[in-house]
């Protein structure tokens, strides 16, 4: 599947260790049954998140990105058939049983959730919900080292120590959402997936999260994939960032170099569709993302690219390597490639393909 | 395409609002809910309290103008929205429309107003009702008005609206249900039952928020095209400040049930004033990696709306505000709170065994804060603390604010007194050279003589 263009520099004599992933995923399938056949919402993925490192995972909803979260973690729902590797300090968490899973999870993984409003007990005290935590995977601590423990991950998030023992419902949502934050590191985790986690809360709050994740990166090992919509937060508070479209992963790079110079089409067509504060003309993307039972031939946005070409609708494109350091699946690099076009298509590949029918309203997302 | 009895073509509807002709006056409306006491509240003997979700605003809807009401979660913006159509009662004041006063219109004087002033929700999922198909549901205010004598008459309507949204060929959705339509079509199509009544007025709250992103432009466009095509006046809601400066051409800033800032949306954006306006520009996220999110967010968080501080209400987390900003006890033990999170545990410790029980500073309003030494110390410890506190605080880079309201630092009958300078509401007043109206004591030349030097956003 891979055509690596050029090989990824060696890594700096000293910092191999902090250059090993903690987390490698690889050809990572998820699929759900239904009726009209299987949905295959994960469809080979890789990846690699470092020590820490943030991963951003962006794209539309219905793109698999919360499925692939989740199914890193083993959380995927239940009926969905797992398949690839998750590879986890030397283990396959995709071959894990359920209860070794459960060891694991807290920990080692953590997942913070979106709607910070629903996850918190109603009837606990936020020094019950950190007890109940720790007490559950470090039995050997003391009340003291609980508290201590605790009171220090809350300082980290701006939760004042004098507020220990109030209730959830004291708390703004920001900072109930700044509580799970504390929950869920106050474990140590080496590894994190963060699911939207602000897309509930307001913009001065959203802010907020969005510099205590850029924060923690620096502050800790930790490392971590942030699921989210919004490519602003990408910019803000990751060091790469992987698109994702249709199950797979389109481009995945340096987040500076792939906000700056997307090289996917669906990339550069998601940026350029985004409303921000510079937007001086509106601009969409026709069409809808793709059915996933039986998603397109070739490459799964030919039919919404502005850019397609006639092989695009036949193969579907391999990885290529830039020299930037990003990966992008699109033929537009792949055709220099000798030998990626196959030779059936190598005379007329390269022609725009045109398309059968405009896209119109009535397919519209 | 329905066409306008009153406003011949779309064009003059546009000239009026070059004339800025106004089509609806707000004036210091008020709109607050009573909070339910319960019986345990009754038990208790605590009282219930009133939320002042809209709290005194005056606002000028010019015709054919799009109209943005940006704020927060709480600040009253989809209350204030949804008062203009009377789907919330006004507990006081006036909304001024062709010569009625819709604030005192009872429910049924008031429906047939709503064929020309409409409203488009933000989850278009819940909008439309799941067991109707479209046909019925875009026209169900043909129904609802009388506006359509035989049913080819309502069906020609409905495919002209659909038409008109861009759901088209029409006829091949008349018999869809929601279900089977995507997020933005269903916007799409009630956005066509919104306009097939021929209204003047859409109050779209977030229309957008909901959808992915590489459909939103395509609503916004919509909604632009229709203040085109039909003269229409928005209200647009929402919390986004980036579809607002591209959408709207005034934007009023909400905080708290209030407007703190309004004005065009080129003089809003190019020179925001209220520090609120400055702090939310700041922290929106932008895809572009060479423009940073500031560091300097306001601290603290929005407060609650059934307890709103005094005075200003974003005092409380404003860097600049001076002694009349409504500086009250409640703020002391923020303060302290905010300063714990950076000691050590063990000088915290101390300091809250000096310090007590502070649950007493939590009642709004209180003009004089009483502190009584708990077991780590006498009162004279306790004022000799917040006396080191406050040179110490005079001393730093970024002067902290909260001292500038306090009036009194003394010791009385054993315990520490503070005392408040009184507390002044900022009213909205005109920037002097600008069009921009801003309710903040900062631009208030008889407050403050010389206008703290700030640099916008990227402070």
């Amino acid at each position: 599947m891979s055509a690596h263009v050029t090989s990824p520099e060696p890594a700096p004599a000293g910092t191999a260790d902090t250059s090993r992933p903690v987390l490698s995923v690889r050809d990572l399938r998820v699929w759900y049954g239904t009726p009209r056949g299987p949905v295959r919402a994960v469809d080979s993925v890789d990846f690699d998140v470092r020590p820490g490192e943030t991963l951003g995972l962006v794209g539309e909803s219905g793109c698999g990105k919360s499925t692939l979260g989740r199914g890193v973690l083993g959380l995927a729902p239940e009926g969905a058939a797992v398949d690839g590797e998750v590879n986890f300090r030397g283990t396959n968490l995709v071959s894990l049983s359920k209860k070794q899973l459960q060891e694991l999870r807290g920990p080692e993984l953590g997942l913070i959730f979106q709607e910070p409003m629903t996850r918190l007990n109603p009837l606990m005290r936020i020094s019950e919900h950190f007890a109940e935590t720790l007490k559950t995977h470090e039995p050997g601590l003391t009340k003291d080292q609980v508290r201590e423990r605790a009171l220090e991950a809350l300082r980290g998030m701006g939760i004042p120590p004098s507020r220990y023992h109030n209730y959830p419902h004291e708390f703004s949502g920001g900072m109930r959402q700044r509580i799970m934050i504390a929950l869920a590191l106050v474990l140590r985790p080496a590894f994190v997936v963060a699911d939207e986690p602000t897309t509930a809360l307001d913009v001065l709050v959203e802010a907020q999260i969005i510099r205590i994740l850029a924060d923690l990166r620096r502050n800790f090992d930790t490392a971590l994939v942030l699921i989210t919509h919004n490519l602003g937060i990408v910019a803000e508070a990751c060091d790469r960032v992987a698109v994702m479209y249709a199950g797979r992963i389109v481009e995945q790079g340096d987040a500076r170099e792939v906000f700056a110079r997307p090289q996917h089409p669906y990339t550069q067509e998601l940026l350029r569709s985004t409303i921000s504060l510079s937007t001086t003309g509106l601009h969409y993307i026709p069409g809808a993302p793709p059915d996933l039972v039986e998603p397109p031939t070739g490459c799964r946005f030919h039919p919404r690219c502005p850019k397609a070409m006639k092989v695009c609708a036949a193969v579907e494109p391999p990885d290529v390597l830039l020299n930037s350091g990003s990966t992008s699946a699109c033929w537009h690099q792949a055709q220099n490639i000798a030998g990626a076009i196959p030779p059936e298509h190598a005379t007329d590949g390269r022609e725009p393909l045109a398309l059968a029918e405009e896209i119109s309203v009535a397919d519209e997302a | 395409m329905p066409t306008k009895p009153d406003t011949a073509a779309a064009s003059t509807a546009r000239d009026g609002a070059e004339a800025g002709e106004p089509l609806i006056e707000i004036e210091d409306l008020k709109v607050h809910f009573g909070l339910g006491g319960g019986g345990l509240s009754r038990l208790t003997g605590r009282g219930a309290g009133t939320v002042k979700a809209v709290d005194g605003v005056d606002l000028t809807l010019r015709k054919g103008e799009v109209l943005g009401l940006v704020g927060e979660s709480g600040s009253g913006k989809t209350t204030l929205g949804r008062t203009l159509l009377g789907l919330n009662r006004p507990t006081g004041g006036h909304i001024r429309y062709r010569g009625l006063d819709l604030a005192g219109l009872s429910e049924r004087r008031m429906r047939p107003m709503r064929r020309e002033l409409q409203m488009v929700f933000q989850d278009p999922h819940a909008s439309l009702n799941p067991v109707m198909d479209i046909r019925t549901a875009v026209g169900h205010p043909l129904e609802i008005h009388g506006l359509a004598a035989s049913e080819e008459e309502r069906d020609a309507k409905v495919v002209e609206a659909l038409e008109r949204v861009g759901l088209h060929p029409a006829e091949q959705f008349l018999d869809k249900y929601p279900s089977d339509l995507s997020g933005g079509q269903k916007q799409r199509a009630v956005l066509a039952r919104a306009i097939i009544a021929d209204p003047r007025l859409l109050v779209a709250d977030e229309p957008i928020s909901m959808l992915d992103m590489s459909v939103r432009a395509k609503i916004l466009q919509l909604m632009l095209d229709l203040r085109d095509d039909l003269g229409l006046t928005f209200v647009y809601v929402t919390h986004d400040l980036a579809s607002a400066k591209y959408f709207c051409d005034r934007i009023a800033i909400m905080y708290l049930g209030r407007i703190v800032e309004l004005g065009t949306t080129d003089e809003v954006f190019a020179e925001p004033r209220h520090p609120y306006t400055r702090a939310l520009l700041a922290a929106i996220p932008e895809p572009d990696p060479e423009r940073a999110v500031t560091r300097n967010l306001p601290r603290g968080e929005v407060p609650d709306a059934a307890r709103p501080p005094a005075g200003c209400s974003f005092h409380p987390r404003c860097a600049a505000a001076l002694s009349a900003c409504g500086w009250e006890a409640r703020d002391l033990r923020t303060y302290l709170e905010r300063r714990w999170l950076t000691l050590e545990p063990d000088d915290w410790a101390r300091e809250r065994d000096l310090l007590g029980d502070l649950t007493g500073l939590d009642t709004p309003g209180l003009l004089e804060a009483v502190l009584r030494p708990g077991r780590g110390g006498t009162a004279e410890d306790v004022l000799a603390l917040l006396e080191r506190l406050r040179e110490e605080d005079a001393d730093g880079e970024a002067p902290e604010p909260f001292w500038r309201g306090v009036t009194a630092l003394e010791l009385r009958d054993g315990a520490v007194r503070l005392a408040f300078a009184e507390p002044a509401d900022p009213r909205l007043l005109p920037v002097a050279g600008a069009g921009t109206t801003v309710a903040c004591h900062l631009h208030d030349p008889a407050r403050s003589a010389a206008v703290p030097p700030q640099t916008p956003a990227s402070a």
